[in-house]
């Protein structure tokens, strides 16, 4: 156990390394001059662009950057912002709240309604259910959640005038405004979701309730549902856990975009804003700290599956 | 037909799609960006089937144009994808030893970044528009293929046939053509119909986020983003927008589950 630990923890690791480097790089693919590009071509006068050249260090040898870069940045300091001049590390702390929190939403209804469904989905086996269940899950996980998400807004502006759809208020000011507004934000982003993860729990329902020891437990004479929820699931959760960890990374993205639909102040919306503004600091590290948190999330559900699943400690 | 109607399902679904792209410019009276004021933000009629815009352009005509662009997009970047992350992750298989680990921690990496938030940054790098849309997604696909393939060509290299073809002293090279790629062949083409199914929804993502193709060209993501400023008025065009978006996706991952079946029968009874 402790050995696979170590594994899986230094592949982590190494990964998250891999993401800063890569990360580190991009800024220096902008073709042509990252600090002229950023000022602008407009109002920038030579000694302006060779002034922020310095200040972002851009030139030093390249490993000496990358050293300065990823020194400061796990101390906390990301850089500071290009137009406002304030860290960025700040201006994604004060976004990054709405993101995650629709995230977390979405994702805890799609796993509360996916297991269910899945398990009911695994006891209908007639081949003309089967294919209807196929098609209707399918058609579920390519809805895009960004087009479910105006509809659902013209829909309530339609049928339920009085209906909060759009905007956002801090929890802290108004908890009840604020979930009410997440209602939509929540059921377009779990939707797709919730086809995707019910189709795994089936499969793995299915292939569980054919193991040796479901038969085992049925001749025991246990009741169905104890077969079902207490011997098959269990084991069905394993390959189930490893969905919903790479689901995350898939929903987080999803959340991103769907901001922008419903008017949320989340990070998906400052890096959009980003892009536009050229403001490349910003940018790179939403990207790191994402990718950083995802590849440690990653990890986690890893080391869940050592303690669900025994023989992945080999 | 009858034995695996998904399959024909999701092959019809896209053979239509790809029609309507090929001949999008014959198939309606109407220019993508022909507008006509006085006939603006209509619903379905005789004269614009999905009804127009709050230009006055037909809905219709500038959907079959997106899909054009949404069709170009996603298929340059996940051939690209299947080109450079396939040949990875055959070589890596094949090679063994520290190229193997180099190429797979490599692609490890690459996976590990969020679809969206990946494709943000390279489009941050490459300015919005087409071709960093085309690049960003062909990125983010590649590592996928390096994974899908490397692990076939494994159980394949260890196959008697290869270690004949070794032994009588055939190329690397004609080992890959001739026993490898045609036992690749089913991988490749479901992974590819899945692959295309997604792209499709991150290029319409990026689109809708004003990232991908910019205007004046008609892009499916795009024309939902536009059409929410007059949603009140006309839900037509980002209901149509939307349905496009999502028959297109569908057709691929119709398309690629039933070939799926078709192709390895061992995965049937999971489904």
């Amino acid at each position: 156990m402790t050995r696979a630990l170590l594994i899986r923890f230094g592949e982590m690791l190494f990964v998250a390394f891999g993401v800063s480097v890569i990360t580190f790089l991009l800024i220096h693919l902008i073709p042509g001059d990252a600090a002229q590009i950023m000022l602008g071509a407009a109002d920038a006068s030579p000694e302006k662009i060779a002034a922020l050249r310095t200040k972002l260090g851009l030139d030093r040898p390249l490993v000496v950057q990358y050293a300065l870069w990823i020194g400061h940045a796990l101390t906390g300091d990301l850089g500071n912002s290009i137009w406002t001049g304030r860290p960025v590390l700040d201006e994604i702390l004060g976004r990054v709240g709405v993101t995650v929190e629709i995230t977390v939403l979405g994702m805890s209804v799609a796993i509360i309604l996916a297991v269910p469904l899945g398990c009911l989905m695994a006891t209908m086996r007639s081949s003309t259910s089967d294919y209807v269940m196929r098609v209707v899950s399918i058609a579920g996980v390519t809805i895009p959640s960004f087009w479910l998400g105006t509809m659902l807004i013209y829909g309530t502006s339609a049928y339920l005038p009085w209906f909060q759809a759009v905007g956002w208020v801090p929890f802290g000011e108004s908890p009840a405004g604020n979930l009410q507004r997440m209602i939509l934000p929540t059921i377009a982003l779990a939707l797709p979701a919730v086809a995707a993860l019910s189709r795994v729990v089936r499969a793995a329902m299915l292939e569980a309730l054919g193991q040796d020891y479901v038969r085992t437990a049925r001749a025991k004479g246990i009741t169905e549902a104890r077969v079902v929820f207490t011997h098959a699931l269990r084991n069905a959760l394993i390959p189930f856990t490893t969905a919903v960890g790479i689901m995350l990374g898939y929903q987080f993205g999803g959340s991103v975009v769907i901001e922008q639909v419903f008017a949320l102040p989340g990070l998906g919306r400052l890096m959009v804003g980003a892009i536009t503004e050229r403001n490349y600091p910003l940018i790179q590290a939403a990207i790191l700290l994402a990718t950083v948190v995802f590849v440690v999330v990653n990890f986690l559900v890893d080391v869940l599956y050592l303690a669900i699943d025994p023989r992945a400690r080999g | 037909m009858n034995r695996n109607p998904i399959l024909w399902l999701g092959f019809a679904l896209v053979a239509l799609q790809a029609f309507a792209a090929a001949f999008a410019p014959w198939l309606t009276p109407y220019e993508p960006n022909g507008q006509d004021i006085l006939a603006r933000l209509q619903g379905p009629t005789w004269e614009h089937w999905l009804g127009t815009d709050n230009f006055g352009r037909d809905v219709l005509t500038r959907a079959l144009h997106g899909y054009r662009t949404m069709f170009t997009i996603s298929a340059v970047s996940v051939m690209g994808a299947l080109a450079i992350g396939g040949t990875i992750g055959v070589a890596a298989a094949w090679r063994g030893g520290w190229f193997d680990d180099v190429a797979m921690r490599l692609m490890d990496v690459l996976f590990a970044f969020p679809i969206i938030l990946l494709a943000i940054g390279i489009i941050a790098v490459l300015g919005p528009g087409a071709f960093g849309t085309a690049i960003a997604i062909g990125v983010v696909y590649t590592p996928i293929f390096a994974r899908i393939l490397r692990a076939p060509t494994l159980l394949l290299k260890e196959t008697e046939y290869v270690a004949a073809a070794t032994s009588i002293g055939s190329t690397d090279w004609r080992i890959m053509r001739v026993h490898l790629l045609p036992n690749l062949a089913p991988v490749i083409l479901v992974q590819a119909s899945l692959s295309l199914s997604t792209a499709i929804l991150v290029e319409a993502s990026l689109s809708f986020l004003g990232l991908g193709t910019q205007p004046p060209t008609a892009s499916l993501g795009r024309m939902l983003a536009e059409s929410r400023n007059f949603l009140a008025l006309s839900p037509w065009p980002a209901a149509f927008a939307g349905v496009a978006i999502l028959l297109a996706a569908l057709g691929f991952n119709l398309l690629g589950d039933g070939l799926q079946d078709r192709l390895d029968p061992r995965l049937r009874s999971r489904q």
